[in-house]
């Protein structure tokens, strides 16, 4: 009894000191982290916005406004199927669309019109990840102040452009 | 020591202002001028040092969380901390309808005058000191233990259940650190043999305690800067504060130049804290030594006792900030059983291996 006794004393002190030592080792752990920070200022991502306008780096990912990307022959991937205009939670964006007569008299739809009002967007990024054709994506640029919320609605199709043909 | 005469020594500015005004004066008078002279160039150093420090803990705190911090007013943000004493200097004192007027408006007074009151046995270079007395490291930790007081009136007195509880959980951090603070003065204390603050610095002519007390400082130290910590009631102990919970603790009810004391002192007791840290630990003003380098101990020697121990002091004062800017706050539950548990027994088993090692004679 006496021995159980001792070696569950020796056992507790032993938890005891191995307790204090992680616990010095896991704050020398953090703060190896804060001054490797404070040593190495080439760290710092704070961007001094409207000194560096010019080389402003903003990151891949950000989510600034919804665009239409169209390439050089003004061809864009939009089928205007309007499965983002049915995902959209608060009504931002209106597809327009013409139904066409073929050369062979078949009937398609076209895309008119890409309406998206962007003052009433929220940036959440449904559209883009409903979209079956990945036509649209959110720009990376954030200076989008007006003087009237009528010049916040886009029309990201431009004019005269068509739907890229599928190369096969 | 070694005195040489080209050495600056700040001790012959203030003898060279003595002896002119008692040469000059009556002696009432001369002693008034020197009491206004001292008290002046307190709260100058005291008030240079908060701007300092305020500036150094936004800097550090930005450049830890990869920030730049203020750099807008002035180069590189220098004036910020002098605009936000301007701001709080002009922004109006409001008391709250409930309040207790008499004790709201005395907090913030005593919480201050407790902070400069620990300034005066502390030894700043060699021969300036404004009280060297005998018990001088008794008298700061029991000076700023009163400070608790302040808070607690700041607390009651405000009327609001926040700086209540702040004020209440404040005190029990206190005086619960208080215990270990002491205890690991006193493994020095049993070192030295002395209490008084001048003793101490000189014991540490031949060799900083840090290093000439092997283990025993070594554990001392650091409890000293957790209790120090803690004390201060800073994170990662700020319970008394609590942003995330009490909104701003036992002064969330104080506004202007009152709020401004309480920063001020603040900031002072954490200075008076790392001064004490730095006399009792690392050698006040003595200089650093290497046995047997002789040039490198002749460079120290021209480096004034002053920068010695500012700059001490300052480096102190950088790891206290280091640590708020990386550890996890502690609930109140964790922060008395760190005390308690941990810390206390720890600096009791200390101060007996302290004074077994110096009976012994094992320390330098």
């Amino acid at each position: 009894m006496a021995l159980l006794n001792f070696k569950s004393t020796m056992k507790a002190i032993y938890n005891y000191c191995r307790n204090v030592i992680n616990a010095f080792i896991s704050l020398i752990n953090g703060m190896r982290v804060t001054g490797y920070y404070i040593s190495h200022p080439k760290q710092i991502l704070t961007q001094q916005y409207p000194n560096n306008r010019a080389t402003l780096y903003i990151p891949e990912r950000f989510k600034g406004r919804v665009i239409l990307p169209h390439d050089e022959n003004n061809e864009h991937k939009c089928t205007g199927c309007s499965i983002c205009q049915m995902s959209c939670p608060n009504g931002s964006i209106t597809i327009l669309t013409v139904t066409e007569e073929l050369p062979d008299g078949k009937k398609k739809k076209r895309l008119d019109r890409w309406e998206y009002n962007h003052g009433m967007c929220t940036l959440c990024n449904l559209c883009i990840e409903s979209c079956p054709s990945d036509a649209i994506k959110m720009e990376n640029h954030f200076e989008f102040a007006v003087y009237d919320r009528k010049n916040l609605i886009y029309d990201l199709n431009k004019p005269g452009s068509k739907l890229k043909e599928k190369s096969e | 020591m070694v005195n040489n005469s080209e050495q600056f020594h700040l001790v012959d500015i203030t003898t060279g202002i003595h002896e002119w005004l008692y040469a000059n004066l009556s002696s009432g008078l001369a002693l008034t001028a020197e009491l206004l002279l001292v008290a002046v160039s307190m709260i100058t150093l005291v008030v240079v040092t908060a701007i300092i420090m305020v500036y150094m803990e936004r800097k550090v705190a930005a450049f830890m969380q990869i920030r730049l911090g203020p750099n807008r007013v002035g180069f590189w943000g220098t004036l910020q901390a002098v605009a936000d004493v301007l701001k709080l200097m002009m922004k109006e004192i409001v008391t709250p309808k409930a309040a207790d007027r008499f004790l709201f408006a005395l907090a913030p007074f005593l919480v201050t005058a407790v902070s400069f009151m620990a300034l005066a046995p502390i030894s700043f270079a060699p021969g300036i000191q404004l009280w060297d007395v005998n018990i001088g490291v008794l008298y700061i930790s029991a000076v700023t233990s009163i400070g608790v007081i302040g808070v607690l009136m700041a607390g009651w007195s405000s009327n609001n259940k926040y700086s209540l509880l702040g004020a209440m959980r404040s005190g029990a951090q206190i005086v619960s650190y208080e215990l270990s603070a002491g205890l690991s003065v006193l493994a020095i204390v049993v070192m030295v043999g002395s209490l008084s603050v001048n003793d101490i610095v000189v014991s540490q002519a031949n060799g900083w305690w840090i290093f000439k007390g092997h283990i025993p400082a070594i554990i001392a130290f650091v409890i000293f800067i957790i209790a120090s910590t803690a004390e201060l009631n800073r994170a990662p102990f700020d319970l008394a504060e609590a942003e995330s919970e009490l909104t701003a603790g036992f002064h969330t009810e104080y506004s202007g130049m009152k709020f401004a004391m309480f920063f001020l002192s603040e900031y002072t007791n954490m200075f008076v804290a790392c001064m004490l840290g730095a006399t009792l630990f690392l050698g006040g003003w003595q200089p650093f030594y290497i046995g047997g380098l002789d040039g490198f101990n002749h460079v120290m020697d021209f480096i004034p006792g002053i920068i010695w121990f500012f700059g001490k002091t300052f480096s102190l004062v950088f790891l206290i900030m280091w640590f708020r800017w990386t550890f996890p706050r502690l609930r109140i539950d964790q922060l008395l059983k760190l005390e308690w548990k941990y810390l206390l027994p720890i600096s009791i088993v200390n101060v007996l291996i302290a004074a077994f090692i110096t009976l012994a004679g094992w320390h330098f």
